[in-house]
């Protein structure tokens, strides 16, 4: 494994959509401003596991985008109804900031080249009150290529980060290696966005089988950047607000299509509608399911069938553009107009682009790790931001990063040349010889060790399984109980003790190792925030069995959390007031 | 799911390879594409658009219900052709216009 060491001004780690929107954001407002102390000349580098082209959760396409401001609503309704969706625990300082630039960011991507349907006069064609239609099967190519085209932006495709390099509590940097190409990356920056999404894996999957990775969210989102900033101290927020998504049975394709574009509803199996017995909230819609189940009346359906054959094509076309293998799964069975679609839950996944799961941040996205901003699925308090909310929260996180630069650039020249080289070591380098000798020698040691009890594969099924049955996962219904709690975390902690003498036989193989060290890190947060939550806010998302009720007295708080000792602290945070666009965390 | 990828057809461009979310997919010494990680194939089907030669088709796994078709597309005169073949040899088109929004 050779070494590689890089200097950039702006680093951006993970490049999916968030991540893709701040490199484009950076490098034009650059352009713009090109007087500024840095000039046109500010570096931005994109470090990408996979590839830029088709990385992330908009891999496959997507086919609407959810949340657009239409005629006649303001970004206020917006977040009211995210507001409402999680029940009052939400930012409503976040929320405003991304409600504010829907529309601009959806006029930006049309004009890089995404289709979205229009009527005769030139308006966008809405679904609903929030929603708008499109074509967007390659909506991630389009914001690869925008990105190709900006000349001080470099892209690192297949090099997997598994550290930060934080000193004094501000990050100079981030440690990954090439899986491909046996290389080490030593990385020092100015600023770092973390753009990794959210984290599925952490519980036993629907399809936990041959099919284990047919899911909803990305399985490759591992929760990569929720792990680095818990480890280096990161206060996180929100981890007891699990998404669970009401899915397509089976494929676990999405099921909105169904229920907003044909107006299915949802129906047991004696054919009553059951949806507005619990409520039509994202979480009562998986509760009601759940519940319709336990009682009897399972299995649970979409009722589709009496669809026009105009309507059935239209919907096996949408499919193919976004969940293929649902239009199989009908092609191969009976078609929606005639068979109702059976719906299931999915397993928990943490993600803070549909709930609130992440990075406590301020309306910059900053972080409480000093040039650390995030955007996306990792950045928490925000729900509901789906595309557009990643994109609006990627140009706000660029935005405040090159700020943050300029500003520290200013103060270095003002403090004189000699200012920077009056450390030591060598040069003005922030990454020292011996921090890479380190990282370097544990990635070694995986590769080096030799006979290893257990293989990756199977302590990562030992994690889902224990969460799935101790800390709330499909098998008890999404419920839990502290001593459920309690066990769970004394089995992960006992995973986690065995990941040290994992062996890898390549750079692929070490990146498992880290992304199941990356998922036991989540876990031990989620099961902290959900012990703390002595309520039951979110039915199923939060199913606390000892406390089943909704307790708005001691409740209507934040539950946030850090490491200190090696353990997950939790502790509550006040919410925003009504309105309030500016939410001053401390840090 | 997971896909398949027939060798005979497969030229070894590299470029299934090069856009996997997961990067599954590697080359062989006989410089064909294979999916090292069956298993973990979340079914994007990103590869399945970016082969130039059509080598690569996906399934439904048995466990999710599958019963052995296979899917590709193809570009036709603009259009985006899904291609599903059956397992009694049947083929079914669908066209897409990638200009067109989706209905719903």
């Amino acid at each position: 494994m050779k070494i590689e060491r890089i200097k950039t001004d702006l680093l951006i780690i993970g490049g999916g959509t968030a991540g893709c929107y701040a490199a484009i954001t950076a490098a034009q407002n650059e352009l713009q401003d090109a007087a500024g102390s840095k000039g046109a000349n500010l570096k931005i580098l994109i470090v990408e596991k996979a590839n830029i082209k088709r990385s992330g959760c908009l891999a496959a396409g997507v086919n609407a985008l959810n949340a657009y401001i239409t005629e006649g609503h303001t970004p206020k309704d917006y977040v009211e109804y995210a507001k409402k969706d999680a029940d009052g625990i939400v930012r409503e300082d976040l929320l405003y900031s991304i409600s504010e630039k829907f529309n601009d960011v959806t006029a930006h991507l049309e004009k890089l080249g995404l289709v979205i349907l229009k009527d005769k006069d030139g308006k966008y064609v809405t679904r609903g009150n929030r929603n708008i239609k499109i074509n967007g099967e390659n909506i991630k190519p389009i914001l690869a290529n925008a990105v190709k085209k900006l000349p001080n932006v470099t892209v690192l495709n297949h090099v997997n980060i598994f550290d930060f390099s934080v000193h004094n509590n501000k990050i100079d940097g981030a440690y990954g290696f090439g899986i491909e190409n046996d290389t080490f990356y030593a990385i020092e920056a100015d600023a770092v966005i973390i753009a990794t999404g959210g984290a599925a894996g952490l519980y036993r999957p629907n399809n936990p089988g041959f099919s284990r990775h047919k899911m909803w969210y990305p399985p490759f989102n591992t929760g990569a950047g929720y792990a680095m900033g818990i480890r280096h101290g990161a206060e996180m927020t929100t981890f007891e607000m699990r998404f669970i998504a009401l899915r397509c049975k089976d494929t676990i394709a999405p099921t909105g299509t169904l229920a907003q574009g044909v107006g299915a509803k949802q129906v047991n199996s004696l054919g009553e509608v059951y949806e507005t017995k619990y409520g039509i909230s994202t979480s009562e819609r998986v509760y009601g399911t759940v519940a319709e189940n336990l009682e009897g009346r399972g299995p649970c359906y979409l009722r589709t069938i009496g669809i026009s054959a105009e309507q059935e094509e239209s919907l096996l076309k949408a499919y193919l553009n976004m969940a293929p293998s649902q239009t199989i799964r009908w092609l191969e069975n009976e078609t929606p107009s005639k068979a109702n679609v059976e719906i299931e839950g999915t397993e928990p996944y943490i993600v803070g682009g549909h709930t609130a799961s992440g990075y406590w941040v301020d309306t910059k996205r900053a972080t409480t790790i000093e040039g650390l901003y995030a955007a996306g699925d990792v950045a928490g308090g925000c729900p509901q931001k789906y595309v557009t909310g990643a994109l609006a929260e990627g140009e706000i996180a660029a935005k405040s990063a090159v700020e943050y630069i300029k500003a520290s650039s200013a103060l270095r020249l003002a403090q004189g040349p000699d200012a920077r080289f009056k450390v030591a070591e060598p040069a003005e380098a922030t990454i020292k010889d011996a921090e890479i000798a380190r990282h370097f020698a544990e990635i070694e040691s995986y590769l080096s060790q030799k006979n290893s009890l257990y293989t990756t594969e199977q302590l990562e099924e030992a994690m889902q399984f224990v969460m799935d049955e101790y800390a709330g996962g499909i098998t008890t219904g999404y419920g839990y109980t502290e001593k459920q709690l309690n066990i769970a975390k004394e089995k992960i902690d006992e995973i986690e003790s065995l990941t040290d003498k994992l062996s890898a036989t390549d750079l692929q193989e070490v990146m498992y190792i880290y992304e199941l060290k990356e998922r036991l890190t989540v876990c031990k947060s989620v099961i902290a925030h959900l012990a703390t939550r002595h309520e039951t806010r979110w039915h199923s998302f939060a199913e606390n069995l000892d406390y089943p009720e909704k307790d708005n007295i001691h409740w209507r708080k934040y539950v946030n959390s850090r490491l200190v000792n090696g353990e997950i602290k939790t502790f509550t945070r006040e919410l925003t007031a009504e309105g309030q666009k500016n939410y001053e965390h401390q840090h | 799911m997971s896909i398949n990828i027939d060798p005979n057809i497969c030229i070894g461009c590299g470029r299934c390879h090069d856009v996997c979310p997961g990067t599954l997919i590697k080359i062989n010494e006989q410089k064909k594409a294979y999916i090292k990680y069956p298993k973990d194939c979340w079914g994007c089907t990103s590869c399945i658009k970016e082969c130039p030669v059509h080598a690569i088709q996906f399934f439904l796994g048995e466990d999710i219900g599958g019963k052995g078709s296979k899917v590709h597309t193809e570009k036709v005169n603009g259009l985006i052709r899904w291609i599903v073949e059956f397992p009694d040899g049947s083929v079914k088109h669908i066209d897409i216009d990638p200009k067109e929004s989706n209905k719903y």
